[in-house]
C-alpha cells in the first residue's frame, strides 16, 4: 500500500494535503486498488462550499460506485479536469496526477482531526 | 450459434430502398409548417429480405430458453407455453384500445377482473391491482402504499424501512424513490433474517419504522422460517410488512404469503405466470394487499357492477403508476397459463421447481461448496472459487463453451463468488444430469487446466469484452 | 402434467437423491399449518379449451381490426409491417434474458445498440436508453433526472394540456418529494420560469393536439437555468424537426406507435433520449461498443454504476425489467421503414388528418380548435361528445376520445386521431356519421 506521508486521511479513504493556503484532495492508493479500474469521476462545481463529511463527488468502476466525502469543510477552488478524459490517472498516480479537488478550508483545525499516515495505514490494513 | 460478424443496419443500407409497401395518399396534400420541416433523417434504407436476414442472424447470436438450458438464478427462466403467445396475439386483445370505453371492452375487463381474483386467491390477498409494469414498479407501488398508509393516520415520522442485506438492489432503490430511508439488516448464520438484529433495528428506530421489505424465499433460495414472527415484531413496532414476490415460483399452491402477516406484496407476474423475458421485458408487477392496505392500491382496477365490468380507483389509491391499466398483454398470458394449470397444476409447478433445485443442490455441492447449505427452495447459491486463481466468472464463461447459459453470478452480495442456480420446473432430469456432468468436468478443469477457464468462452462470436474501456469512453450510438 | 418434464418415476428417484420421503418433507421449512393450502380456482383446461375461453373474451371487445378507427389519445393505430412480428416472435429473441452475459447475447445487444442509434437520430439526441415502461413513466423519470441534475431547485413546469394520465403518473412519482409540479397554459416559452425551476416540460404536439415550434421554449428554459424536457410523437419526427434541433435536453416518447399493437394499453415502450452531458444521470439500461482481447467488436451493457444492482439506495432509478421485446419491435420497425418509409407514414398521417379536420370543421356546429396539429386534433361538438362516441362506436366508427372522460366539465370536446391506417372512405364515413348523429 502506497501512502503519501505528507497527507492526512479519512477512514472512508479520501486524503487531503496542504498546498500553500489551500488543500488538495483525492482518494488513497488503497481505495483506488479496491475499486479497480476507474472509469468515471464526478467532481463538484468550482466555487461550491461543502462541509466536512458531505459528498463532493462520485467515483465509478465497472462494478462499483463510491461517494467521495470532503475531508474538511471548504470552498472548491479547482477540480482536476484531466480526469474527465483519463480517469485512469486515479489508478496510476492517485496522490499527484490523479488529484481530484483543491479547496480553501473553512475550518482549518479540522485538519488535526484527520488520520495521519501511520494511523491510516493501520486502519486500512484492517480491511 | 452464428459466429460471423454481422454489420450494423446502417452499414448494409443503400439509398432508395424501403422494406415496406405503404398505401398511396388518397387525400389532398396539405402544406407542412415552413419553419418546422425536417431536412435530414439518417435512418437506414433496406429491402425486406435484408431486414429479415439481418435480424435473423442477430437472433442466432443469442442463448435462449428455446435453444439452451438457462439456469439463471433469481430470473425463473422457465419454458413459457406457446399457447400464451397465441392468446395474447388474438386481434380482440391486440387491436383494442384502452380508452374505447368500458362498454366496448367488456372482454378485456372481464379477463382483468378474473385474473385479479385468481391472484388474490393464490397469494392470500384481500385485493389486487395489476397496474404496475414490472417487479421493481410493483415494489415502488408497495412502498408508496406503506408511506400513504402512515400519512393517512397523521404519522409523518415513519420514514425508515428495514431491508435484509441479501435483498435485490431494487428494494433499497425503490425506497429512495418513495422518499424512505433504507436500513440494512444483517443475515444470520443460516441465511435468514437475524432476529436479534431485527429487534435492535426496530428499537433503534422506534417511532420511525415505516416497515420491512422481505423477500421470501429470499435471494439465497431459502424460506424465511421466522416470517410470521418477523411480521409480528414489525407490526408491534407500528410498521408494515412488504413482501417481495420475485420468488413466487417456489410457492404457488404451497404457501399463501398473505396469510403470514404480509401487508402488501408484488409478484413478478411475467416470471412465475409465464411471459417470455423478451431480452429484458416487458414484465408485470401485480400488487396484492391485505386489509390495512387494500384501499391504497394503485389504480384503476377492474370491478364487477351487476352484469358488467368497470374500472375504478381504490378509495385511498396512491394513484396511477403508469398510463392505462398495466401490461395487459402479459396479463392475458398469465390468465391463460393459470387456466391451463388449475389449482393442482400450480402446486405441481412449485413442487417440481423446488425438487429440481434440491436435486441439483445435493449433486453440485460436492464440487462447488455452499455458504448456506440447508434445504433450498427453487434455487441455491454455490461458490465458484474452487481452485487457486479461479473465479466464479471463469466458471460462468466456461459453461458457455459447453452450451449452457451461466447461472447468476456475484449475487447475492453476501455470498463471495456467488453462483446462483435456478433450474425451474420445466427442465427434465436428463438436462439436470447433463448440467451436473458439465459442472463436474469444469471443476476438474479448474484444477488441472485452468487456462481453459481463463480463456473461455472460445465458442462464441466474441470473447470477453473490455468493459473498462467501454465505460471510460462510451460509444453509445452509430456514427457514420 | 403439462409444462413439467419430470415423470412420477423421475420424481421418486429425485426425492430419494435429495434424501426426503415425500413432498411434505421437502417443504418442511414451511409452517405445517400453512403448507399446501386449498386454492379455490377453476380446474385446469386443456390448451384447446383455454384458448376457446380467451377467444370468447377477446371477441367481446370492439377493435380496430373491424372498425373505422379515430381514437388515439396516447395509444395509436398505426400499420405494423409483417416483418416486425416475424422477427420479434423468434424464440432466440423472445426467450432470452436481459443480456448480462455479452458473449451469448450479442443478438440482443446489437439490436439495442441499433435501436439506440436510430432513436437518437429520430430525436436529434446524443444518447437514448433502452427503455422505460411507457411514455408516462419515461416522462416521470425524465423529470426526476432533471431534478437530480439541479437538486437545489424545487419546481417543474408541465403543460396543462399534457396527457392527463401522464400528469397523474408524474404526481405519483413525486408524491414523496418536496417538488412542486405546476401546470402552465398555452405557449411554453411564456411559462413562469424562475431560478426555482429545474425543468420545463413541453409536448410536441400536446395531448390536445396543439403543435408549436419549441425552440423559443427551450431557449427560455436554458436562460432560466432549467432543462428543456420534450415529449414527442416519434412518428412525427419523420417529417418535422427533431426535439433536439429545437433545443431539448431530454426527449421522451411513447414508442408504441413504432411497430407495436395497442394491446389495450400495454405493453408499450417508454423512450428516452438526452444530451451526452446528462448520460451519467440517465436511468435505465444503455448498451455501448466494446472490443475483446483479439480486437473483435462487440456490444455490452455499460455505465452500470448508475443502476440499482450496483448503487442500491443511491441509484438514479429502481428500474430493472424494461420493455425489451417492444423495443426490439421498434428497432425492426425503424429498420424496415427506414428513412423513406417513416417519412411517408408521417406524411400520410399529416395529409389525412388535415383532410379530416377540414371536412369535420365544415359540418354545421362543429369547430376544430387547434391552430396547428399533426395527426390528432380537438373538435368542439354541438352535442355531448360522449353521446356521439357511444352512438358511432356501436356502428363500428370509433370517432375519438370524448374529453369528458378526463375532464367531466368539458362535455362538448372530441379528440380525433387520423393515422395512415385510415382511408379516405373511412374519413368520409366519419364525417357523415358525425353529421347524422348531431342532428
Amino acid at each position: 500500500m502506497n501512502i503519501d506521508k505528507s497527507a492526512r486521511y479519512r477512514t472512508s479513504h479520501e486524503f487531503a494535503r496542504k498546498d500553500g493556503a489551500e488543500f488538495v484532495a483525492g482518494i488513497s492508493d488503497h481505495a483506488q486498488e479496491s475499486l479497480g479500474d476507474i472509469v468515471f469521476v464526478e467532481l463538484p462545481e468550482v466555487g461550491k462550499t461543502i462541509k466536512q463529511g458531505e459528498t463532493f463527488g462520485v467515483v465509478e468502476s465497472v462494478k462499483a460506485a463510491s461517494d467521495l466525502y470532503m475531508p474538511m469543510s471548504g470552498r472548491i477552488t479547482a477540480v482536476n479536469g484531466d480526469l474527465a478524459g483519463d480517469p485512469a490517472l486515479v489508478n496510476k498516480d492517485c496522490y499527484a496526477k490523479g488529484w481530484m479537488i483543491r479547496f480553501a478550508p473553512a475550518n482549518p483545525p479540522e485538519w488535526d482531526g484527520l488520520l495521519d499516515a501511520a494511523a491510516y495505514e493501520k486502519e486500512a490494513g484492517k480491511e | 450459434m452464428n459466429l460471423k460478424p454481422e454489420p450494423l443496419v446502417f452499414e448494409v443500407s443503400a439509398p432508395g430502398r424501403i422494406a415496406v409497401s405503404l398505401p398511396k395518399g388518397d387525400t389532398p396534400s396539405y402544406p407542412l409548417p415552413p419553419g418546422l420541416v425536417r431536412t435530414e433523417l439518417k435512418l437506414p434504407e433496406l429491402d425486406e429480405l435484408t431486414v429479415v436476414r439481418h435480424f435473423t442472424r442477430l437472433s442466432q447470436k443469442n442463448f435462449s430458453i428455446d435453444t439452451d438450458f438457462y439456469p439463471l438464478g433469481s430470473c425463473t427462466m422457465k419454458y413459457n407455453p406457446k399457447a400464451n403467445e397465441v392468446a395474447a396475439g388474438l386481434p380482440g386483445f391486440r387491436n383494442t384500445h384502452p380508452l374505447v370505453g368500458e362498454e366496448f371492452s367488456q372482454g378485456a375487463l372481464e379477463l382483468v377482473h378474473r385474473l385479479q381474483s385468481m391472484l388474490a386467491e393464490i397469494g392470500g390477498f384481500k385485493a389486487v391491482s395489476l397496474q404496475p409494469a414490472a417487479g421493481a414498479h410493483g415494489e415502488l407501488a408497495g412502498v408508496f402504499m406503506i408511506r400513504a398508509y402512515h400519512l393517512s393516520r397523521g404519522d409523518a415520522k415513519r420514514t425508515k424501512i428495514l431491508i435484509p442485506d441479501s435483498a435485490h438492489g431494487t428494494n433499497p432503490a425503490s425506497c429512495t424513490m418513495a422518499g424512505l430511508e433504507a436500513l440494512t439488516l444483517p443475515s444470520n448464520a443460516e441465511g435468514g433474517v437475524d432476529m436479534e438484529a431485527l429487534k435492535a433495528g426496530l428499537d433503534a428506530a422506534a417511532g420511525e419504522v415505516a416497515g420491512i421489505m422481505i423477500t421470501n424465499p429470499n435471494t439465497l433460495g431459502l424460506f424465511e422460517r421466522n416470517i410470521e414472527e418477523i411480521a409480528r415484531l414489525v407490526h408491534e413496532a407500528g410498521g408494515l410488512v412488504y413482501g417481495d414476490g420475485a420468488n413466487m415460483n417456489a410457492l404457488t399452491g404451497v404457501f399463501k404469503p398473505g396469510e403470514s402477516g404480509i401487508d402488501v406484496m408484488h409478484f413478478n407476474l411475467h416470471k412465475t405466470f409465464s411471459t417470455p423475458h423478451g431480452g429484458g421485458g416487458p414484465g408485470s408487477g401485480m400488487v396484492g394487499a391485505g386489509d390495512r392496505l387494500a384501499a391504497f392500491l394503485p389504480g384503476p382496477v377492474a370491478v364487477e357492477k351487476g352484469e358488467r365490468y368497470a374500472l375504478e380507483m381504490p378509495a385511498k389509491s396512491i394513484g396511477r403508476m403508469k398510463a392505462f391499466y398495466g401490461n395487459f398483454g402479459v396479463l392475458v398470458r398469465a390468465y391463460t397459463y393459470i387456466r391451463m394449470l388449475g389449482p393442482n397444476g400450480l402446486r405441481r409447478v412449485a413442487e417440481n421447481a423446488v425438487l429440481n433445485a434440491n436435486y441439483l443442490k445435493v449433486r453440485i455441492e460436492k464440487v462447488f461448496p455452499l455458504k448456506y447449505s440447508r434445504r433450498c427452495m427453487h434455487e441455491f447459491v454455490a461458490m465458484g472459487d474452487i481452485a487457486p486463481g479461479i473465479h466464479t466468472l471463469d466458471i460462468a464463461k466456461r459453461l458457455i463453451d459447453y452450451g449452457i447459459h451461466p447461472p447468476t453470478i456475484y449475487f447475492p452480495l453476501i455470498v463471495p463468488e456467488a453462483l446462483m442456480v435456478e433450474p425451474t420446473e420445466t427442465e427434465s432430469l436428463a438436462t439436470l444430469d447433463e448440467f451436473v456432468r458439465v459442472m463436474t468436468l469444469i471443476a476438474q478443469e479448474a484444477k488441472t487446466r485452468p487456462e481453459l477457464l481463463h480463456a473461455a468462452p472460445t465458442t462464441t462470436p466474441i470473447g470477453r469484452l473490455d468493459e473498462v474501456a467501454a465505460a471510460r469512453s462510451p460509444v453509445l450510438c452509430y456514427r457514420a | 402434467m403439462p409444462f413439467v418434464a419430470n415423470s412420477n418415476a423421475d420424481r421418486a428417484a429425485m426425492l430419494a437423491a435429495v434424501g426426503v420421503k415425500d413432498m411434505d418433507e421437502l417443504f418442511a421449512d414451511i409452517p405445517a399449518a400453512r403448507r399446501f393450502p386449498r386454492l379455490d380456482l377453476p380446474e385446469a383446461l386443456s390448451e384447446l379449451e383455454a384458448l376457446r375461453e380467451v377467444e370468447a373474451l377477446a371477441a367481446k371487445n370492439v377493435t380496430a381490426s373491424t372498425c373505422a378507427w379515430f381514437l388515439g389519445a396516447g395509444a395509436y393505430n398505426h400499420f405494423i409491417p409483417a416483418v416486425v412480428g416475424a422477427i420479434a416472435s423468434r424464440g432466440e429473441f423472445l426467450t432470452a434474458y436481459t443480456p448480462y452475459q455479452p458473449e451469448v447475447s450479442q443478438g440482443t445487444l446489437q439490436a439495442i445498440f441499433e435501436y439506440q442509434s436510430m432513436a437518437a437520430e429520430l430525436f436529434g439526441m446524443e444518447v437514448v436508453n433502452a427503455s422505460h415502461y411507457d411514455g408516462a413513466t419515461a416522462l416521470a423519470e425524465a423529470v426526476l433526472m432533471a431534478w437530480h441534475n439541479a437538486p437545489s431547485r424545487d419546481t417543474v413546469l408541465i403543460p396543462a394540456a399534457l396527457h392527463p394520465e401522464y400528469k397523474d403518473v408524474i404526481r405519483t412519482y413525486f408524491s414523496a418529494f418536496p417538488v412542486k409540479v405546476e401546470e402552465y397554459r398555452g405557449d411554453p416559452s411564456k411559462a413562469p420560469l424562475s431560478d426555482k425551476v429545474f425543468g420545463l416540460v413541453s409536448a410536441y404536439p400536446e395531448f390536445e393536439g396543439e403543435l408549436r415550434d419549441l425552440a423559443p421554449a427551450s431557449a427560455a428554459a436554458h436562460a432560466a437555468g432549467a432543462l428543456s424536457i420534450v415529449q414527442v410523437d416519434p412518428i412525427m419526427c419523420g417529417i418535422l424537426k427533431s426535439p433536439g434541433a429545437l433545443g431539448a435536453d431530454i426527449v421522451v416518447a411513447e414508442g408504441q406507435a413504432l411497430g407495436n399493437a395497442m394491446n389495450y394499453g400495454g405493453p408499450f415502450l417508454g423512450m428516452m433520449g438526452a444530451t451526452s452531458k446528462l448520460v451519467r444521470k440517465m436511468p435505465g439500461r444503455i448498451v455501448g461498443e466494446a472490443k475483446d482481447h483479439e480486437g473483435r467488436k462487440g456490444f455490452v451493457l455499460t455505465l452500470s454504476a448508475r443502476e440499482q444492482h450496483i448503487r442500491r439506495e443511491k441509484a438514479v432509478s429502481n428500474i430493472c425489467s424494461n420493455q425489451g421485446l417492444v423495443m426490439l419491435q421498434a428497432c425492426v420497425y425503424l429498420a424496415a421503414m427506414g428513412k423513406g418509409g417513416l417519412c411517408a407514414v408521417a406524411r400520410l398521417c399529416w395529409d389525412k388528418a388535415h383532410y379530416a379536420a377540414g371536412r369535420i370543421g365544415a359540418i354545421p356546429g362543429f369547430k376544430v380548435e387547434n391552430g396547428a396539429f399533426f395527426k390528432e386534433f380537438l373538435v368542439r361538438t354541438p352535442v355531448p361528445a360522449e353521446a356521439l362516441s357511444e352512438k358511432l362506436s356501436r356502428r363500428c366508427v370509433v370517432p375519438g376520445l370524448p374529453l369528458s372522460r378526463y375532464y367531466p366539465e368539458r362535455k362538448n370536446e372530441l379528440l380525433v386521431c387520423v393515422t395512415e391506417a385510415c382511408t379516405k372512405a373511412q374519413i368520409d364515413l366519419l364525417v357523415q356519421s358525425l353529421t347524422e348523429a348531431s342532428k
